[in-house]
């Protein structure tokens, strides 16, 4: 079973639409519980990041998503600020992250190249998938676009977890891959085939 | 390389689509639900729906509606329309909604974006603008309204813009009342004006009724939003009801014109 997690943060209905028109069984999980049969994980995020942080933390669901991801080595990707929470920290918050991929969350504001820039970083964006990378390896023949709402990035301090940049300003780390530890800036579930494509990827790793 | 982006913008009013011009004369162009299928399929950038009666009737966002829309839409979702709390931005966004669009209420309480900034992150708060020439004979220059046009402030308004940006909003969309549903082309000097001195994302609706026009606005301002509710919804020049969209070749074309600004 594929397991949303739902600790109160993000668009939950978005994924389970998306994996339904994919022909894919899916499912969003509350408790630890709902997640003891969990395949595949899609963990999602958006505002900030200590509230994302505070609300998973409090959620009761960590230690079992650890056990699965750490322990048991089942794939995850976190989406948006979901993938932020996977580094260290940032410099939007105070809270530690999960700390699963080594990195760091930096403003486009503190970066000489993004500073002037309209921020947030909102729109439709080219992807440069890294050559190698699973998440791309499949239907990806045309310059993928995706869509991007936010103004933190994931800097990530092993550059061989990369899986694909994007440029606004500078570039940076749209998608991390660390092993079966996976994180995405941009909304594949907004992100029309480009999206569904990268999260049928995902599936099928 | 971020590009501009195209999207329509849908009315709703008494529960169905309709499409006003100048703010009057709601013409029923169809189901919210129906058109955010046909949009979904032609790969739309983005999607605003604005419930025009919402803050008139002094009511609360139809919830019910937001769902189904939010459920129905595989593009980034902007809604807008009687939204006066961030307890209410929360539940929408809680619904899948990507941005949450205020105008009244953000004008008579600034402090409202602030507080939505705080529930939702900056990036998902927007604050919609309806502009207009002052009328009068001697007046000059352009007013900021709200209610549909009903109700007019003093204020300036690219201050009160620049102010509702600093106070919390993400996105800055300014919609030309003289220009809705004429179809004629943008306003594009009241377009340069805000566009030149603001920070956060903007979007300018009021006026397209052809590519050509989101052509020129694209070419003159670069990335930008590029709104429009005729063009998306009629065809022809008895405005035949038919949702429309510019082909994948016709959108690259437009955006390729905007990255030569």
């Amino acid at each position: 079973m594929i397991c949303i997690v739902d600790y109160g943060v993000g668009n939950i209905q978005a994924f389970l639409n998306l994996f339904k028109r994919l022909g894919v069984e899916a499912r969003r999980a509350d408790t630890s519980d709902a997640l003891a049969d969990a395949v595949r994980l899609v963990l999602p995020g958006v505002g900030h990041f200590d509230h994302a942080m505070q609300r998973l933390n409090d959620s009761g669901m960590r230690p079992k998503l650890e056990e699965l991801v750490l322990g048991a080595q089942v794939p995850v990707v976190g989406i948006c600020v979901g993938m932020q929470m996977l580094a260290q920290g940032s410099d939007e918050g105070i809270l530690p992250g999960l700390n699963w991929v080594p990195g760091r969350v930096r403003a486009f504001a503190t970066q000489p190249k993004s500073a002037d820039l309209p921020m947030p970083h909102m729109g439709w964006n080219s992807l440069q998938p890294c050559a190698g990378s699973k998440l791309f390896s499949k239907g990806f023949e045309d310059a993928p676009e995706f869509y991007f709402l936010h103004s933190y990035f994931f800097d990530a301090q092993d550059k061989q977890d990369v899986a694909a940049t994007a440029n606004y300003g500078l570039d940076f780390d749209a998608v991390v891959s660390r092993g079966h530890i996976h994180g995405v800036q941009c909304h594949p579930e907004k992100s029309h085939h480009w999206g569904e494509q990268f999260l049928k990827n995902f599936v099928e790793l | 390389m971020l590009r501009p982006r195209i999207i329509p913008c849908l009315l709703v009013h008494r529960g169905g689509l309709v499409k006003t011009q100048a703010f009057k004369d709601p013409k029923y162009v169809g189901d919210p639900i129906n058109a955010v299928r046909i949009f979904n399929e032609k790969e739309a950038d983005e999607l605003m729906v604005l419930d025009i009666d919402a803050t008139a009737n002094k009511v609360e966002p139809d919830f019910s509606l937001i769902v189904k829309l939010a459920a129905e839409c595989r593009m980034p979702l902007c809604y807008g329309g009687g939204v006066t709390t961030s307890e209410q931005a929360a539940r929408i966004v809680d619904m899948g909604v990507e941005k949450v669009a205020v105008s009244a209420a953000a004008i008579n309480n600034p402090s409202l974006l602030t507080e939505m900034a705080a529930a939702v992150g900056r990036q998902s708060v927007v604050a919609v603008l309806d502009v207009r020439k002052r009328s009068g004979l001697f007046a000059k220059g352009y007013e900021v309204c709200t209610h549909n046009g009903k109700i007019s402030y003093k204020l300036d308004p690219l201050a009160l813009a620049k102010q509702l940006q600093d106070v919390g909003a993400g996105e800055i969309v300014v919609n030309s009342v003289d220009r809705d549903g004429q179809m004629q082309g943008y306003d594009l000097e009241m377009a340069m004006q805000f566009k030149q001195h603001l920070k956060v994302p903007f979007t300018f609706l009021g006026g397209a009724g052809s590519l050509e026009h989101l052509n020129e606005l694209v070419s003159k301002l670069g990335v930008v939003g590029a709104a429009a509710g005729s063009l998306f919804v009629f065809k022809g020049k008895y405005r035949a009801v038919l949702i429309n969209y510019p082909t994948p070749e016709q959108k690259k074309l437009l955006c390729q014109n905007a990255l030569k600004n």
